[in-house]
């Protein structure tokens, strides 16, 4: 196993010598994105004319099937098929493996008369047209026999328990330490439950080649959405083909697969001919999982100077009752602030709502919202700057496990931020500037997200005509893994951009974990980076080993990559001819990376501030962004363009998240309020005015051999908490219960008076 | 989508007599909540008469020094015509302020006029609605939503009217002219087209199955100031917790009724005198609901008239 | 229904079930894949498409309406070899990421420019009397019937100047 040091050597990445690590390329795969061209996978070509699936959904939350009637939808026109769980194709239980390095269980669809919550898949019609199978679908007669449902999060917050296998961190004795404090903050925040809200609906299509199923899908991990269907199919892994090479969307919400891959399979199946099935919009709220709601009691003690004495974050949130998840909220607290006596833990409710997942940022998204929030409290107590509060409790070694810090800008985030967004022009008494009718303050937070690096695999094939092929069972769901990855093939190998080809999404291909956690671009960019470094050993061993090569019988150690040729001295082999005299398949090499053993000998996260200016609508309440700038440090940025793009997108999910995001259980049915895209109010453009982010100069040589790390939930840290700040500092008004709605700041607004 | 059969009407009179043949009937024009009403299967009209072509996009100056505006004329063509921007320009605003550009783009203004609450019970056809299914119940009395009926709701429904266009219609005292498959033409106040939910919320309006909206006619412009509001949580793109439109002496609210409301108490009051914000709270004083959203439009209303009467609005 | 609709500058005729939207009829009839359905409601602008020249929402449009009329899809906006100007302008602003919203965005962008060369105003005109100006403004609530999840807002916002010619 390798550690940290090994990587330490200068390797073809961080010297950059062609500068293509960095470089703003465009997206790889932009020319048929915005052409219209990349097919989705509703969209890809079936080997005959397709049949469309349908899926009804069920009006219950919890209880019984007692009868099902699909007579009149069988004989609807077009109709093909009709399934509920009385005449379903048998599937393995839920949960079930037969094949042992299975990442997933079987994951059935109409599998039995229960119901577990609104929305849930009761039964399919399979049509010859959209228009008919959803016709059909309405056809369909259900009778239940309803079951007492626990529907209501805060209604049912004496039912928390214990988060599975965990307990509480307790550092020192939280409870003397706060009670001892000179100044304290005690205050309880409220996230409610969001919806990824992807733009493109889970869908699949499916057909059949002999005994072996091909299915397209939208999900961000190839071997899970793999493993998953075959396991319910009760084949081994290798008669599932999956592909997923353009997905409109994740966002965590796709991290698994749902009733349209299983339905879609089995339905090819049964009818032998290819299959579509999309979830309708309603049904992505309704029956895909969600971000639970959060409630979090904070408590704050600092001494008069602002030290941090106690700090304790004690989260609820909830899941499905049979789908355990907790949205760890608390546990970003524990690497962000040192106090000598700290609590930090969740409890759990269970409750008959669709399941709970993770969704951008799980844990420190709806975390930072309360505790950035507190410490903007406990700095106005004290009279001190938010910022000067903050690093003087910057610790200098992670407070949560007492290990050395990779690399943590943290304070410069905030210092730079706060020069380039004009911060010493903030008022720091609230309600103290006025344009026209509008309230305007400035509020500040800070980010911080985890980096991690799983084990992942990648294939490279250089051929003949000078092309390199990277192929990689890994997803791009808009974060630009596919343009990465050409980057550092092209770096690591000396090609120019167009010399490089990359090929995802297949489970076929070597495997890599997928799109979630932020991890992806440090995992699937350094198993093709390790890859890269392999075919070099390969190449230059072919070029020392082959009498027609220039390179003959040169020591390979000693040559380098350039311009599509290996060079010694000023002498040079192009890798196409190489390649070409290789074979007709060229030079084929697959390399991996693991994590380093001694890789959890330091603390490594990635790090940001977030400023934002916000007016307040003196009469109505509402609430419009002016603008906001964030400064991020995390890692070696691969492309300056596309890692922008990442962490802006999450700064905006942290408006959405501060400002409309919000999708109530209504308790008397178990259903969403919001139901579609008109009722659940992701931002629109007019909502993101003068937005923009920067990213500090860094490599983090424990992260892996680049020092790289991820980028695409660090924009949503904090990014809320930054904006509820600002609401207080603009009017006064101190919102602990999210979205900042004009109801609820009106209703504050008029209980001040103003 | 229940199956329907598609008829393109070729002139009026074919539109109105293929609608007093089947009273499961709906007109199509844009299309644009029709067509999303029947995809979630809540509208099963047998027949479809598409009136999208017939020539009533018409916008054209009145005997009277108004402007009558064809049923058809997209949303778009009212709130860019040169007239309406100068004499109405509350109207153009309200329109701007509703849906998309390709929304507005495709919407009429007569489907506008004609389009259905967007109550979330309402639009999920697996819950109690009594007016998608009389009798079923109300979900929304004891539901979540946020925007319920201030005023004019009943037992059975506290549903709104979706409209920002007809706001501005309201208060500039627009009529919906009309005709029926036996030639008759009426006029309405827009005002009033809507019916209030009383003990009948799935009627919406008075109009006949077999009555077409031919053209909304706006009097002149009252004498004094416009302005227009509109309150929402997103920036846009989303419909109003509430609307103001104030032309002159004239207010409505939007998002408060059923029916864009004009606020007779709040004219009465400014008529003899009455501050803005007084005049707002005579009007809000026959309101029923929760606090805080008659808060809210009292508070708006207030400051949309002060807005108006400052000649600084719109 | 026997239906004629020129879409892309071809006509093409089908025998439509009256139930097909236009959105479906581009996807599922003409494989013209590239119009996304998002919602089916009109609630997101992905399957945004010129009819005569101007956008609309092909998911609440009936195909058996357009009998005759000229449809553009992000299809036909490239020509044979260089990308539409808004395309390209996307494309090196990076106003996209999981790019399903995109075609969408792209014809919205396109309808946009029209629009504010035919003077049509804006809920974010401040003078509805005066000359429509390409302001930042004007473009984010024109542009606010076409939702990014990714949320490329700001990139959005520097294609449509950098296609427009408007300096930032």
């Amino acid at each position: 196993m390798s550690t940290v040091r090994d990587w330490a050597e200068p390797n073809p990445v961080t010297e950059n010598r062609t500068g293509l690590i960095g470089k703003p390329v465009d997206r790889y795969e932009g020319r048929l994105k915005v052409t219209g061209t990349a097919p989705y996978a509703y969209e890809v070509e079936t080997p005959s004319a397709p049949l469309y699936g349908h899926i009804v959904s069920s009006t219950i939350a919890r209880g019984r099937i007692t009868a099902i009637d699909t007579k009149a939808a069988e004989s609807a026109p077009g109709v093909v098929l009709a399934w509920s769980h009385l005449n379903v194709p048998e599937q393995a239980a839920r949960g079930a493996r037969i094949n042992p390095r299975s990442q997933r269980g079987a994951n059935p669809a109409l599998a039995s008369d229960r119901v577990e919550h609104y929305g849930q898949s009761v039964a399919f019609i399979l049509a010859d047209t959209p228009e008919n199978a959803r016709a059909a679908g309405s056809l369909v007669r259900v009778a239940y026999a309803e079951e007492p449902a626990d529907l209501d999060f805060l209604a049912s917050l004496a039912k928390a328990g214990p988060a599975p296998g965990e307990e509480d961190a307790r550092v020192g004795d939280f409870e003397a330490g706060y009670s001892a404090s000179e100044v304290t903050v005690d205050g309880t925040w409220f996230s409610p439950l969001q919806n990824h809200a992807q733009m493109e609906p889970c869908a699949t299509t499916a057909w059949w080649e002999g005994d072996k199923v091909v299915v397209h899908t939208s999900i961000q991990m190839v071997k899970g959405g793999q493993h998953a269907l075959a396991e319910t199919l009760g084949l081994p892994s290798d008669r599932v083909r999956l592909f997923t090479r353009y997905i409109g969307g994740g966002f965590g919400g796709k991290g698994q697969s749902y009733d349209d891959l299983t339905l879609a399979a089995l339905a090819s199946r049964a009818s032998g001919r290819p299959v579509r099935v999309a979830y309708t919009r309603q049904q992505m709220f309704q029956a895909t999982i969600h971000r639970p709601a959060v409630q979090m009691r904070v408590r704050l003690g600092a001494d008069r100077t602002g030290r941090l004495n106690a700090m304790a974050i004690e989260a609820v949130t909830h899941c499905a009752r049979n789908a355990p998840f907790v949205e760890h909220a608390a546990n970003f607290a524990r690497n962000l602030y040192a106090a000598p006596h700290r609590l930090t833990g969740h409890r759990l409710v269970r409750l008959d709502i669709p399941h709970a997942g993770a969704m951008r940022a799980p844990g420190e998204a709806p975390g930072m919202l309360s505790l950035e929030c507190a410490m903007d409290e406990l700095a106005e107590t004290l009279g001190l700057d938010p910022i000067e509060l903050r690093i003087r409790n910057e610790p200098e070694v992670d407070p949560d496990n007492g290990k050395p810090f990779s690399v943590r800008q943290l304070v410069r985030c905030m210092r730079e931020g706060a020069q380039q967004f004009g911060w010493d022009r903030r008022n720091p008494v609230p309600g103290a500037v006025r344009d026209g009718r509008w309230y305007v303050g400035m509020g500040m937070a800070t980010a911080i997200r985890g980096n991690f690096l799983l084990p992942a695999k990648a294939g490279l094939r250089v051929t003949g005509d000078g092309l390199a092929t990277l192929t990689q069972g890994m997803t791009d769901i808009g974060t630009g893994t596919y343009t990465i990855l050409a980057q550092i093939t092209g770096e690591t190998l000396g090609l120019t951009l167009d010399k490089v080809r990359v090929e995802l999404g297949d489970s076929d291909m070597p495997p890599a974990p997928g799109s979630g956690g932020q991890f992806g671009a440090a995992t699937a960019g350094s198993a093709a980076f390790e890859t890269g470094m392999v075919m070099r050993r390969r190449l230059a061993e072919l070029a020392a080993g082959d009498p027609a090569s220039p390179l003959y019988g040169e020591d390979p150690t000693l040559m380098d990559f350039a311009n599509g040729n290996i060079v010694l001295g000023n002498r040079s082999a192009s890798l196409a001819a190489l390649a070409g005299r290789a074979g007709p398949e060229g030079v084929y090499v697959e390399g991996s990376i693991s994590p380093a053993a001694d890789a959890r000998d330091w603390s490594q996260h990635t790090y940001g501030a977030h400023f934002a200016e916000v007016g307040v609508d003196s009469v109505t309440g509402e609430v419009r962004l002016r603008r906001m700038f964030g400064v991020f440090a995390a890692g070696r940025i691969l492309n300056a363009k596309l890692a922008k793009s990442q962490i802006t997108g999450g700064m905006i999910w942290g408006v959405g998240a501060a400002l409309t995001e919000a999708n109530p259980v209504d308790p008397r049915f178990g259903s969403f309020l919001h139901q579609d895209l008109g009722g659940y109010l992701a931002p629109v453009h007019a909502d993101i005015v003068n937005l923009d982010a920067v990213l500090l100069d860094e490599a983090d040589d424990k992260a892996n051999p680049m020092g790289i790390k991820g980028v695409g939930e660090l924009g949503i840290c904090g990014a809320g908490a930054a904006i509820a700040n600002a609401v207080y500092n603009a009017c006064g008004v101190r919102l602990r219960d999210y979205p900042l709605t004009p109801d609820k700041v009106l209703a504050a607004l008029e209980a001040k008076g103003l | 989508m229940k199956p329907f059969a598609y008829e393109r009407a070729r002139d009026v009179d074919h539109a109105l007599s293929l609608a007093a043949a089947n009273p499961g009937a709906r007109f199509l024009a844009g299309g644009t909540n029709l067509l999303d009403l029947m995809k979630l299967e809540i509208e099963q009209p047998s027949q479809v008469i598409d009136v999208g072509r017939l020539p009533l996009a018409e916008i054209s100056e009145t005997p009277s020094g108004g402007l009558r505006i064809g049923a058809l004329a997209t949303n778009t063509a009212v709130a860019s015509d040169p007239r309406v921007r100068s004499r109405y320009p509350i109207l153009a605003r309200a329109i701007l302020a509703g849906g998309s550009v390709q929304l507005r783009n495709k919407a009429s203004v007569g489907g506008n006029l004609m389009q259905r609450t967007r109550c979330p019970y309402f639009m999920d056809s697996a819950k109690p609605c009594n007016k998608r299914l009389p009798g079923s119940g109300c979900s929304a009395m004891e539901g979540l939503a946020m925007t319920f009926a201030l005023f004019g709701a009943s037992e059975m429904c506290v549903a709104v009217s979706p409209s920002d266009m007809s706001v501005a219609l309201a208060a500039l005292d627009g009529l919906a002219e009309t005709v029926r498959a036996d030639g008759s033409v009426s006029r309405r106040p827009v005002e009033t087209l809507h019916r209030l939910p009383g003990e009948a919320p799935q009627v919406d309006t008075d109009l006949a199955p077999d009555e077409l909206i031919l053209a909304v006619e706006l009097p002149p412009p009252p004498e004094g100031g416009q302005a227009w509001r509109k309150v929402r949580a997103r920036a846009s793109y989303t419909g109003a917790i509430a609307s103001v439109a104030v032309a002159g002496g004239q207010v409505a609210l939007g998002a408060v009724a059923a029916r864009p409301w004009r606020a007779r108490a709040a004219e009465e009051a400014l008529a003899s005198g009455a501050s803005p914000f007084e005049a707002a709270a005579s009007e809000l004083a026959h309101a029923a609901g929760e606090e805080g959203r008659k808060a809210l439009v009292r508070r708006l209303a207030a400051d949309v008239i002060r807005e108006a009467r400052e000649g600084m609005g719109s | 229904m026997l239906t004629t609709i020129r879409v892309n500058g071809v006509d093409r005729a089908a025998d439509v079930d009256p139930r097909m939207s236009l959105l479906d009829f581009l996807r599922e009839r003409l494989d013209l894949k590239g119009t996304k359905k998002g919602c089916d409601h009109g609630q997101c602008g992905a399957c945004t498409v010129l009819v005569n020249g101007v956008r609309i929402n092909a998911c609440l449009s009936l195909a058996v309406m357009h009998e005759g009329d000229q449809v553009l899809t992000v299809e036909g906006l490239a020509g044979e070899e260089a990308l539409h100007p808004v395309q390209h302008a996307f494309l090196v602003e990076d106003a996209f990421q999981c790019g399903y919203c995109t075609p969408g965005q792209i014809c919205s962008a396109v309808g946009l420019l029209a629009e504010v060369a035919a003077g049509q105003p804006s809920e974010a005109t401040v003078d509805l009397e005066g000359p429509v100006v390409l302001t930042d403004a004007e473009i984010r609530e024109r542009m606010s019937g076409n939702i990014c999840r990714c949320s490329a807002y700001p990139q959005i916002l520097a294609a449509v100047r950098r296609a427009a010619g408007v300096a930032a």
